[in-house]
């Protein structure tokens, strides 16, 4: 029959196709190509669109780079057309849009990325390091490097090389609110200096505000990655340890028990939500609370500061931050006793800028995103608003108005710390996820720790687990 | 005595029924004129108008109903004309094992809409020259219904008595007369639901437009509506209550003129 | 059409299945056949077959009685009602099923809260029940019911009314009851769609992600679609979910044959 032989047809050229190089393929790059032209297109792909998710980074492209940049080409001689794709979807869902591009050797010239999908882009061959871009002389001439700091770049970098040019950073801290702690009648210029300052703070409130949740410390698979980035890592570098250093992954470690250990004394003491971490919009309801005044202690990102309970635009307002959102640095277990003998201790992540290493016209795309780093551009891309970004030079002139930012720039920024940008760090950061749901729904911490221990090494190779 | 039991059985069922279905909307009409929504029903702490402006002010909204709407009609008139003819050839066949035939495709459909047939998908798309168009999108969304579609329709066409069609030919009906003058007609429920079905997996559908579209003026409401988040990851709960709303009146619309003009049978005409 | 559209890209998927292949990383590069490993992996782990056992009670409660079941109802029911009664009711079970996933969970997730959620504020239950978390399996039954119950509704309105009114008119001057006619008349006239209708509405209730939206990844609400996800999707490995997605296929199969045996028994 005729579908039964159509089926046999495309049952094998699906397995040529396969086999052949269509899952698997390596181009070469020529960084001179059209170096030249008169005239040239770029597009720029960025997970941001007007009118919804990052919408700011969206017109500032459309209204600033693109017009400036082209006006600027214009004075040289070049006629530049240059494009914007944007995007508004989950960042899993953009990365696996923008993986099929790169993989087709096709799509947009210039792509913003997630500093953790750098080294799995890299292994998959999907981008290059920039030096073989675009040359390694027309990369070393860009004066902007000497303003980003080299932890900043290292979050676009893999291996010791440079993929792209970060666009700003990120770094997380203990926030709590002044009224509750007025309440409670604790200080309202707290800054902890280990965890039990945190524990006994949160018992105060328990025994005397209640109906108010003293904790929220982010826990459980439902929360995702929220849950590694505000719980599980910035404890794990405040006992002591990077999730990967050295080659190894950390297993059934002391600093591992240590942070489940402190999830336990949480969660099995009434501290915090217990049922609220498994709940699927249990971040959101976290924010609701706090923004409300039902929630004292909470861990985040600086997002939560712009993003959150930003009193016009936040996702769960608060008309009197400024007065009632207290924040203080992240302490270690112990003085002294974080990563590099700190005393206080972050975790950072932030995007940035690749060029797609199949571009028609890499050195022109290599002019457009130093374009887009430049001085002017990066405060122009602020658009008035106070972020983090790459630049020092910027960040020393705009954080000034925003006591909050120019404090995780100034005093946390030095102590941050960065995930690993491998392939098997999501399997990682799910088993670091579940062991915190265990010690929530009761296991004991060194049973959790065990079973996160035997987690890892089927996911890496018991081989590249320090236990 | 039966009647009247019968009839408040029948309101019971019905009250029951609305209550079911309306109390999870009830939020799709508080939200959105909240200026703060929450994860409860609450009338509005204040009320605004502002989501519905913003949504207005979105450059992309109105774009991407009307690119739903190109995406579903499209769909449906190919998966309808298509599953028509290959469910009234099956049904009128005597092909040895068609029914499994039939069933495997379904459950190849299956794995097609999934999202690990994501890269064959993307990369046949690619080579054929049809990233970011509408027909691309089209294409796939066919190929991924049309068997369950042809599933739904075969037991239509299958109750049509061969009888009709013969008394047609012996009038000299020549088969595509006979499709239209008298299957068609006959199975127009049947036609009507994949129609509507076809319509609401089309409308619904995130992943395959995603993937394969690029420039944003293409882009159809069911990806739109996945923008209206933060860069955290947070849902600005307004934005997306509204735009709900708007999102889901042109189906309904389409479907009570669908139903109403081409859901029942019409009995007057052929003796049974 | 079918053949590009459909079974080049099915068996292509199926293919995947064989190979360690993942959507970034080294193995994104070269992916390697690894034969029928990632078969043994889903079936030597337990939390596998737990999650079978959940998508098996799960597409029972919520497909084959609940949608199958209510979708006949509300088809029976609104056959003869007044008309803008039909079509409020109409609209409304179509609006469940129109929806956009992620709105739905947000809908849903109101319904259910613990702290202002619809269901609590009127059962009065104070403290409030965390029903996603306490019983998520029940919530996630219930949530496809109201999901999905208009497809099987839309399908048996069409199935009834291509009955010819004549049986059913014969029926009532023969004095039959309700039951009756349902029974003699009805039933045998729809029975073939009755029969596609819990077969699609299994096979699209086992690929059916939407419930994850509102449960997490509740260990107790895991069902194989969010399986799938958990173990194959978050670490970008295609290869698995590919082969997990033929687990899946035969195991419709499988069940598609037990059905239609219990038919051909109870039809024949």
């Amino acid at each position: 029959m005729t579908i039964g032989r159509f089926v046999a047809g495309a049952a094998l050229l699906a397995v040529t196709m396969a086999t052949t190089g269509c899952l698997g393929k390596d181009s070469p790059t020529d960084s001179g190509q059209n170096a030249d032209a008169k005239e040239f297109s770029l597009t720029i792909a960025a997970n941001s669109i007007s009118g919804g998710k990052n919408a700011a980074g969206a017109d500032w492209i459309e209204k600033y780079v693109i017009p400036k940049f082209i006006e600027d080409q214009r004075a040289k001689g070049r006629t530049a057309k240059v494009t914007f794709q944007p995007s508004g979807a989950s960042d899993e869902d953009y990365k696996s849009k923008i993986a099929l591009d790169l993989r087709s050797g096709s799509g947009a010239d210039i792509y913003s990325i997630d500093g953790i999908w750098v080294g799995e882009f890299a292994d998959a061959g999907y981008i290059k390091p920039l030096d073989d871009v675009v040359g390694k002389d027309k990369v070393d001439a860009w004066d902007g490097w000497k303003q980003i700091p080299p932890s900043v770049q290292g979050n676009m970098s893999y291996e010791g090389k440079r993929f792209g040019v970060p666009s700003g950073t990120d770094g997380r801290v203990i926030y709590f609110n002044k009224k509750l702690f007025a309440d409670a009648g604790l200080p309202t210029t707290w800054q902890p200096t280990s965890w039990d300052d945190i524990i006994s703070a949160a018992q105060t409130i328990k025994s005397r505000l209640p109906g108010v949740t003293p904790i929220q410390l982010n826990a459980g698979t439902a929360m995702g990655e929220a849950t590694t980035m505000q719980g599980a890592l910035p404890l794990l570098v405040g006992a002591g340890q990077e999730i990967w250093s050295g080659g190894k992954w950390q297993g059934n470690t002391q600093a591992v028990r240590d942070m489940l250990g402190l999830y336990e004394r949480v969660y099995s003491a009434g501290l915090g939500d217990n049922v609220l971490q498994q709940d699927a919009k249990g971040r959101d309801k976290s924010f609701q609370a706090f923004a409300e005044g039902r929630m004292a202690i909470l861990l985040e990102g600086d997002y939560f500061w712009r993003g959150v309970v930003e009193p016009q635009k936040g996702i769960a307002k608060m008309a009197d931050r400024n007065d009632k959102v207290g924040y203080a640095k992240i302490p270690a277990i112990r003085p002294s006793a974080g990563i590099r003998g700190q005393s206080f201790v972050s975790m950072s992540g932030g995007g940035g800028h690749v060029l797609n290493p199949a571009s028609k016209f890499k050195q022109q795309a290599w002019e457009l995103l130093q374009f887009m780093n430049g001085k002017d551009a990066t405060v122009a891309q602020l658009a008035g608003a106070a972020r983090i970004t790459q630049r020092q030079d910027v960040n020393n002139e705009v954080l000034a108005g925003d006591p909050m930012l120019s404090f995780v720039a100034k005093e946390v920024l030095p102590l941050t710390a960065y995930r690993p940008g491998f392939a098997v760090y999501p399997r990682v950061s799910q088993a670091l996820q579940q062991a915190t749901l265990d010690v929530v729904g009761g296991t004991k911490t060194a049973d959790a720790a065990a079973a996160y221990a035997k987690a890892v090494e089927t996911i890496v190779g018991a081989d590249k687990v320090a236990n | 005595m039966m009647l009247v039991v019968k009839r408040i059985l029948t309101y019971v069922v019905m009250g029951v029924g609305t209550a079911f279905f309306a109390l999870p909307v009830l939020w799709l009409l508080s939200a959105p004129l909240d200026d703060t929504p929450t994860y409860a029903v609450r009338p509005p702490r204040t009320f605004s108008l502002d989501n519905f402006a913003s949504i207005m002010d979105n450059r992309y909204a109105v774009a991407s109903l009307v690119n739903s709407t190109i995406l579903s009609l499209g769909t449906m008139v190919l998966v309808v004309s298509a599953a028509a003819l290959a469910a009234y050839a099956l049904s009128r066949a005597r092909v040895p094992g068609r029914d499994a035939l039939i069933y495997l495709l379904l459950l190849l459909s299956s794995v097609v809409t999934g999202t690990a047939a994501m890269v064959p998908i993307f990369l046949l798309i690619f080579q054929l020259g049809l990233i970011d168009s509408h027909f691309g999108v089209i294409l796939v969304l066919t190929g991924g219904l049309l068997p369950a579609a042809i599933f739904l329709l075969k037991d239509f066409i299958d109750t049509i008595p061969p009888s009709f069609e013969e008394s047609a030919r012996v009038f000299g009906a020549s088969p595509l007369q006979i499709l239209r003058q008298i299957v068609v007609p006959v199975a127009r429920p049947g036609l009507a639901t994949i129609a509507v079905w076809t319509v609401v997996q089309v409308w619904g559908s995130f992943l395959t437009p995603f993937i394969l579209l690029r420039d944003p003026d293409k882009q159809p409401a069911a990806v739109l509506v996945r923008t209206f988040y933060t860069e955290g990851g947070s849902p600005n709960l307004g934005l997306i209550a509204a735009f709900s709303l708007l999102y889901s009146i042109p189906v309904v619309l389409m479907y009570l003129l669908a139903w109403s003009r081409y859901g029942f049978r019409f009995h007057g005409g052929i003796k049974t | 059409m079918i053949g590009v559209f459909l079974v080049f890209p099915g068996l292509w998927t199926l293919y995947i299945g064989a190979t360690n292949f993942r959507l970034t990383g080294v193995s994104a590069r070269e992916p390697d056949f690894v034969g029928l490993d990632n078969f043994e992996r889903a079936l030597t782990d337990q939390t596998f077959y737990h999650s079978l056992w959940l998508t098996l009670i799960f597409v029972f409660g919520s497909a084959v009685v609940g949608q199958n079941g209510l979708g006949f109802t509300l088809a029976w029911a609104l056959r003869d009602a007044r008309k803008w009664i039909r079509r409020t009711l109409e609209a409304l079970v179509l609006l469940a099923w129109i929806l956009p996933s992620s709105v739905v969970a947000f809908l849903w997730i109101a319904m259910l809260d613990r702290d202002g959620g619809t269901i609590n504020a009127l059962l009065g239950t104070v403290p409030g029940i965390a029903w996603t978390v306490e019983y998520p399996l029940l919530s996630i039954i219930v949530f496809n019911i109201w999901r999905g119950t208009a497809f099987s509704m839309m399908l048996y309105s069409a199935a009834l009314s291509s009955i010819p009114p004549s049986h059913l008119e014969t029926a009532r001057l023969a004095g039959s009851s309700g039951t009756q006619t349902l029974r003699d008349v009805v039933f045998p006239h729809i029975k073939r769609h009755a029969l596609t209708n819990t077969l699609l509405i299994t096979l699209w209730t086992f690929n059916d992600f939407t419930p994850f939206l509102i449960t997490a990844s509740d260990y107790d609400a895991e069902i194989i679609a969010t399986f799938i996800y958990n173990k194959a999707i978050v670490g970008g490995e295609m290869g698995y979910s590919g082969a997990i997605s033929l687990l899946v296929l035969l195991m419709n199969l499988l069940l598609a044959l037990v059905y239609l045996r219990v038919a051909r028994r109870r039809l024949a």
